[in-house]
């Protein structure tokens, strides 16, 4: 089927021409911090984790994201999503590889990775990161492929399939629930020490996965003879809403905890996101930014006419995406740093090789899922000529 | 008749590990617990509910009332030659295994606003080298891990560089080298600083912390900062009743640094 990725338009190839030279660049920062060290990007012995860990744990949440089509296709046999479903799982796979590429651009020693298998150690929650992380790959994979060449050959998808493709629900939740996990047991690290990271994290992920799926598939309506289907990218929609209805709230649950309590520790870090603290508050603007853009989200999609309305919806989508974003994408891990164990602030100021390293890696997931989708697509428009 | 083998086999192994001792079988089991169980079982020495665990948990004592400037420095000079620690000059980069710090950021939770005594005086930071260590249990390699004698020590060699150890360590005791510590200190040797020879210098892309003079116990020596202030420094066996740690903590009033967190840390501040 790869083949039908090598047959496109100008424009096809213009995007694919541009997000290869966005990861050449990318490579070449990357040799530089290969031969320098990480000390090429802003982080610190205070901040010791960046916007590569930052951009991993925000990815996590956009694979686990696709479980939200699989869930209502097999367990609830809504039909309507039975053309979407592959590109969700496609979607996943995309987001699984970037999450791998920025653990293994954060890593000092990259040479020695394999020491995880090695030395295998089942108390680090990194091991289960591991696991769940490859995984949910290969699990995409199989499913996304097995379901994509059935449609293609106009056969129901094989029985040996099946398995895994409920294996893949409860394993798209493991994945966030251990990168959750990852942080949610340091003693020491008030922010992040709260039993609701996990399902907060999950929430965020039903919202900010399916948000990019939509917006991709809209995009795909406009641009290909593939119809997803607008009653399906409705419903979808409303997931949308409801896990980001429940993200806002889970926030609202850290804010009431730490200003209730008024513990200084579990109010620090919010008070240095959201209003500043011992006057350092780079990220006020932003956090502040992330809420009412959440809430706009949220009001465009509880509004039946904005949510029909096609830009409507890009502009709902696109608003919860960015407002998850900056929340995970940025603030929650940064924040993680601030104030450090000794009560002072040391802010952070990512470089521009490590942000050409991470516009590489998003380089590298756009072209997954390009290639990927492309060849659905093409499988999608032959099906409906026949 | 296949049956029959092996469970012959499964006999004659089982025979052979008790054969080779009590103390085979539980290496078998859970290697470094061993003297704990036998310490359980009374096989140890003392009787007392206290003795129970490892014979040896090292421990270090420092005395804030009679540190000055002069000791500090002193003392962080003589790790840092003893362990050829970099001296970057810039706290992006910094690798610090002691240093020096204020009342109020060693223990920000403890902050007394009516009274003033504590806050001004030096006190040293280091790796507590918790007997409950988080960042042991977060490693994903064992690279950093506990010692039956205490001791958290960090395999250089092993370590992949993903500073989930800094993380994890609540006290800020770890430094990751963001840049070859080598380059630094060839520049700083140009300027007449001395290598150790005796201890191995670095790579980058490696997490690095105080490992309590593991070298120099291993040759029955104290540690360097004990021999640079040994009137400020006191390095002793806790498990011991008896040792000279254990004397001093009888008498003397000590802090330990965020006891909160259930890490248990192996420094104490005498004041």
């Amino acid at each position: 089927m790869i083949e039908k990725a090598l047959k496109g338009s100008s424009v096809y190839w213009g995007w694919i021409i541009f997000l290869l030279c966005l990861i050449g660049a990318g490579v070449m920062a990357y040799m530089y911090q290969l031969k320098v060290g990480l000390g090429i990007t802003g982080m610190s012995r205070d901040i010791s984790w960046g916007v590569y860990i930052a951009q991993f744990t925000y990815f996590v949440g956009v694979a686990a994201g696709g479980v939200m089509v699989v869930i209502p296709k097999y367990l609830h046999h809504y039909t309507k999503y039975a053309k979407i479903v592959v590109f969700g799982e496609f979607l996943a796979i995309a987001a699984v590889v970037m999450c791998l590429l920025f653990i293994v651009v954060d890593i000092g020693q990259p040479m020695r990775m394999l020491n995880v298998l090695l030395h295998p150690t089942p108390h680090s929650m990194l091991f289960y990161d591991m696991i769940v992380l490859n995984g949910y790959l290969l699990l995409n994979i199989i499913c996304g492929y097995n379901t994509l060449l059935a449609d293609k050959k106009g056969v129901p998808c094989p029985r040996w399939v099946k398995p895994f493709i409920y294996l893949s629900i409860p394993w798209a939740i493991s994945i966030h629930t251990v990168t959750a996990f990852l942080y949610a047991g340091l003693p020491g690290r008030h922010f992040w020490l709260t039993a609701i990271m996990a399902p907060r994290f999950l929430a965020s992920a039903f919202a900010a996965g399916p948000a990019l799926l939509i917006m991709i598939l809209l995009f795909v309506r406009r641009v290909t003879k593939f119809d997803p289907g607008m009653d399906a990218l409705q419903t979808l929609a409303k997931t949308v809403c409801y896990a980001m209805i429940a993200n806002l709230f889970f926030m609202g649950c850290e804010f009431f905890t730490a200003f209730y309590s008024q513990i200084p520790g579990h109010m620090h870090t919010l008070e240095y996101l959201f209003a500043g603290l011992d006057g350092y508050g780079n990220l006020v603007p932003f956090m502040r930014a992330a809420i009412i853009i959440g809430l706009l989200g949220v009001f465009l999609l509880l509004v039946p006419p904005i949510r029909r309305n096609t830009k409507g919806l890009v502009l709902a989508c696109a608003s919860v995406f960015l407002a998850t974003w900056i929340d995970k994408g940025v603030g929650l891990v940064i924040g993680g740093f601030i104030p450090n164990p000794f009560e002072t602030i040391t802010e952070y100021h990512p470089t521009l090789p490590e942000i050409t390293i991470a516009a590489a890696i998003w380089g590298v997931g756009g072209l997954i899922v390009t290639i990927l989708y492309k060849i659905a697509i093409s499988v999608r428009e032959e099906q409906a000529r026949v | 008749m296949n049956m029959d083998r092996r469970k012959f086999l499964k006999a004659a192994g089982l025979t052979t590990l008790v054969g080779l001792g009590g103390k085979g079988i539980f290496e078998l089991v859970k290697p470094g617990t061993v003297e704990a169980e036998m310490a359980h079982e009374g096989h140890g020495h003392g009787g007392h509910e206290e003795e129970a665990g490892p014979k040896v948990r090292w421990a270090m004592l420092i005395d804030v009332m009679a540190l000055n400037k002069e000791k500090v420095e002193k003392i962080v000079h003589t790790c840092h030659y003893l362990h050829n620690v970099p001296n970057w000059g810039d706290p992006k980069n910094e690798i610090k295994w002691i240093w020096e710090d204020e009342y109020e950021h060693v223990f920000p939770d403890s902050y007394n606003e009516y009274n003033h005594i504590l806050e001004g005086m030096p006190f040293l930071l280091m790796c507590n080298h918790c007997d409950n260590p988080p960042c042991v249990r977060v490693c994903p390699v064992q690279a950093t891990f506990k010692r039956p004698d205490g001791l958290v020590a960090q395999d250089y060699h092993r370590c992949i560089g993903c500073r989930f150890c800094m993380a994890a360590c609540p006290y800020g005791s770890r430094s990751f080298n963001w840049l070859d510590p080598r380059v630094q200190l060839e520049k700083e040797m140009a300027q007449g600083r001395k290598l150790n020879k005796r201890f191995p210098t670095r790579m980058r892309g490696v997490v690095e912390k105080c490992n309590f003079c593991v070298e120099r116990l291993a040759e029955g020596k104290q540690p360097g900062c004990v021999e640079a202030a040994p009137d400020v420094m006191f390095f002793g066996n806790l498990a011991d009743p008896n040792s000279n740690v254990r004397k001093i903590l009888k008498e003397r009033i000590s802090l330990r640094r965020k006891l909160e967190l259930g890490t248990k840390p192996s420094v104490f501040y005498l004041i």
